[in-house]
């Protein structure tokens, strides 16, 4: 069985799925800190708040920072390893790109690519290092089945999600001898704020509460890779290994 | 985004919003009044059975991230959250804490919003009247960029305007809500068999002083015209169960197993056949089980939650459910010539619930609850057959002054409507310009 987890940190704390995560560990959990972390502090205080009647018990604390300032982060994650043993840490924030902005504004390629990679990167970096030292804790972080094959649907967002997607592989073998788990979450289409674009559209979106539960289960049993419904997994292996010349016709 | 109500009746296509950020709300709801092409309309959980959570080829603002506590009162037991909350998310963290929702209806699947837009009643409505009889407060956004509190002290024009309004007067963002205090999880129910309409309603009556839920599971199919003119008591069978809050801790809490009805079957599961099968077996289950017991609170009140989707089990084309109120006076006779008719027609479903509502009227100019009695039954659609039996149905219930469910109805004429509901009237000053549903266009015009 998996240790009781006390302390955790939640980066990008008010997207729709990690909000339903934490309510989760806090649920299974007597937990003694919950950090979020995100970029807006009136949305990171409402969570908080939310959260803190939730768990009376639990202390709560915002942490408003810059995602792409890498000092502001080394920083941050610095000090709250100084404060507390952390058990786990979420990085999940996201934002949907807009495929067809991308082609015309080359602005909105760095974008997502900062808000959809490289900072989570950064986050997981500087986090691996305490936990590696510690030889203790689990680092989740949220990637996307549209890392798994490039389509020209959103070959931008998907090219993000790839990067995180080989980055945990590495972080994983790192820290494979260790006793730090490197868990890569692979959500498929959720239902949240992200994707309201795509619902306007009809897309089938799984409900956020489901893609939570099968996270939370999925990190209790230090998994490697959790594809969120476990659906997408038999999905992306099978756009994977399409060949080309089929590939190419599809219009996904 | 394709939406359906919970009937399943149609899909239809709506542009969609989530909001989930309470502090955006001003920019998100204000709409320039010359730029009010296409109105918009809140949607939660989409419970309402026919028509009035949708609004198609309109916009929808969808409220399931608008969902934070915002603030909780323990000793007092008064909590203050958004409107996007669920029920089921309010009861499973303040039972355990001594504290439960007053009023809830048979699903706890819905949101705070749509409670109030519907104000909704539960089993206790001699108790604890309609669930806005428990608001503290609450706080909606106008199109306007008004942003208005009201309760039945400030402002009261608007909350009585604003509960069971459907959503119409504006976007309902947050509330403040009484709990009230429980021991412990679990009530100490009855069931009792009863074989007349008069029995029913006896023990209606004889329950109201010392239990605080009381419904009734009724047999649609067993009531038959010829009975209508005799004066010996009208054949009518149903299992009547009544329950109340007990301090036990030393149960077991139920594992949380529920299950999903996995598609939608070619046809509707429900039909003349099964039905009158399913309504023998449960009366004769019923009977044997009957008695006393302890039950957990949700397999009390929310039955139907543990199936998913049980929507589907009608079928492709659908369902839809007939609710009315009739006023106490004209009653037995009502029920007894609308089960009549429902008999002759054959259709219904076992899912059919009569209910005496208490001795109080409602906070709402649109709420439902009325003193009086009410009858709810899912019919499977049958395209015209069930709409003929409906027409049957609303002269009984226009005759002895009752009126039907805004939150059921999909298909009632608007004479219909206004002669249910007669504070309409004042109603209309208070809609939101911005604001506008399928049903508010079919029974409002606009």
């Amino acid at each position: 069985m998996t240790e009781e987890l006390k302390n955790i940190v939640i980066i990008g704390a008010t997207s729709l799925i990690a909000e339903h995560c934490t309510k989760l560990w806090a649920q299974n959990n007597q937990l003694e800190n919950i950090i979020l972390v995100g970029r807006t502090k009136l949305k990171l205080e409402a969570l908080a708040n939310d959260l803190s009647i939730r768990c009376p018990q639990t202390k709560i604390s915002v942490i408003e920072i810059d995602f792409s300032n890498t000092k502001a982060i080394q920083e941050t994650v610095d000090a709250i390893c100084h404060n507390h043993r952390v058990d786990l840490v979420l990085i999940a924030h996201g934002a949907l790109t807009n495929q067809i902005e991308c082609q015309t504004n080359l602005n909105k390629i760095l974008d997502a690519i900062l808000v959809n990679a490289s900072s989570h990167v950064l986050f997981a970096e500087a986090f691996a290092s305490h936990m590696e030292k510690n030889n203790h804790g689990k680092l989740v972080i949220i990637g996307s089945v549209a890392g798994d094959r490039g389509r020209k649907s959103n070959y931008v967002y998907g090219a993000a999600k790839g990067f995180v997607t080989r980055y945990v592989q590495g972080l994983q073998h790192r820290l494979a001898t260790t006793n730090v788990k490197v868990i890569l979450v692979k959500p498929g289409p959720t239902d949240t704020p992200m994707t309201a674009d795509l619902k306007s559209k009809g897309l089938a979106l799984a409900p956020v509460e489901q893609v939570a539960k099968e996270i939370v289960k999925g990190v209790d049993k230090n998994k490697l890779l959790i594809y969120a419904p476990f659906k997408w997994k038999i999905i992306m292996l099978i756009i994977r290994h399409l060949p080309y010349f089929i590939f190419k016709k599809l219009d996904i | 985004m394709k939406i359906q109500s919970w009937g399943r009746l149609n899909t239809c296509d709506h542009d969609s919003k989530s909001l989930s950020n309470r502090f955006d709300l001003s920019s998100e709801i204000t709409t320039d009044t010359n730029k009010i092409k296409t109105p918009a309309l809140a949607y939660g959980m989409g419970r309402s059975y026919g028509d009035a959570c949708l609004n198609p080829n309109g916009k929808l603002w969808l409220t399931n991230a608008l969902n934070k506590l915002i603030h909780f009162d323990l000793l007092n037991g008064i909590l203050e959250c958004e409107a996007g909350v669920l029920l089921q998310d309010i009861q499973r963290l303040f039972v355990p804490r001594g504290w439960m929702l007053p009023v809830t209806p048979g699903t706890q699947m819905v949101t705070v919003g749509g409670a109030i837009a519907n104000d909704v009643h539960g089993k206790n409505h001699h108790v604890f009247g309609s669930f806005s009889d428990s608001l503290i407060n609450i706080q909606i956004y106008r199109t306007n960029g008004d942003i208005i509190d009201c309760s039945s002290r400030q402002n009261p024009q608007w909350f009585a305007a604003t509960i069971g309004g459907i959503g119409l007067t504006g976007f309902i963002a947050k509330a403040t809500i009484q709990l009230r205090p429980v021991k412990s999880p679990w009530l100490n129910t009855e069931s009792i068999p009863y074989e007349s309409l008069e029995e029913f309603f006896n023990l209606a009556d004889s329950s109201e002083k010392d239990w605080e839920h009381t419904v009734s599971w009724i047999d649609c199919l067993s009531v038959t015209a010829k009975g209508l003119l005799s004066t010996s008591k009208t054949k009518a069978r149903g299992i009547f169960m009544r329950g109340n809050h007990a301090d036990i801790s030393h149960l077991d809490l139920p594992s949380e197993k529920n299950s999903t009805m996995p598609f939608t079957p070619p046809v509707s599961l429900v039909n003349k056949l099964s039905l009158r099968l399913f309504n023998e077996a449960y009366y004769q289950m019923g009977k044997l089980k009957a008695g006393e017991s302890v039950q957990h609170y949700e397999k009390f009140f929310y039955p139907l939650d543990n199936l998913q989707q049980w929507n589907r089990m009608y079928g492709p084309k659908g369902f839809y459910q007939y609710q009315c109120v009739i006023p106490r006076e004209h009653g037995l006779l009502a029920i007894k010539e609308l089960l009549a008719q429902i008999n002759l027609s054959g259709s219904g479903s076992f899912l059919a619930v009569l209910k005496t509502f208490g001795n109080r009227p409602s906070l709402g100019m649109l709420s439902f609850a009325r003193p009086g009695v009410t009858l709810a039954l899912d019919f499977p659609n049958q395209n015209e057959k069930t709409l003929e039996l409906f027409k049957t149905l609303d002269a009984i219930v226009k005759n002895a002054g009752g009126r039907i469910y805004l939150a059921k109805d999909a298909r009632m004429p608007k004479e219909m409507f206004e002669h249910g509901y007669h504070q309409l009237g004042q109603f209309i000053p208070f809609r939101d310009p911005g604001i506008s549903s399928a049903m508010s266009r079919r029974l409002m015009g606009f």
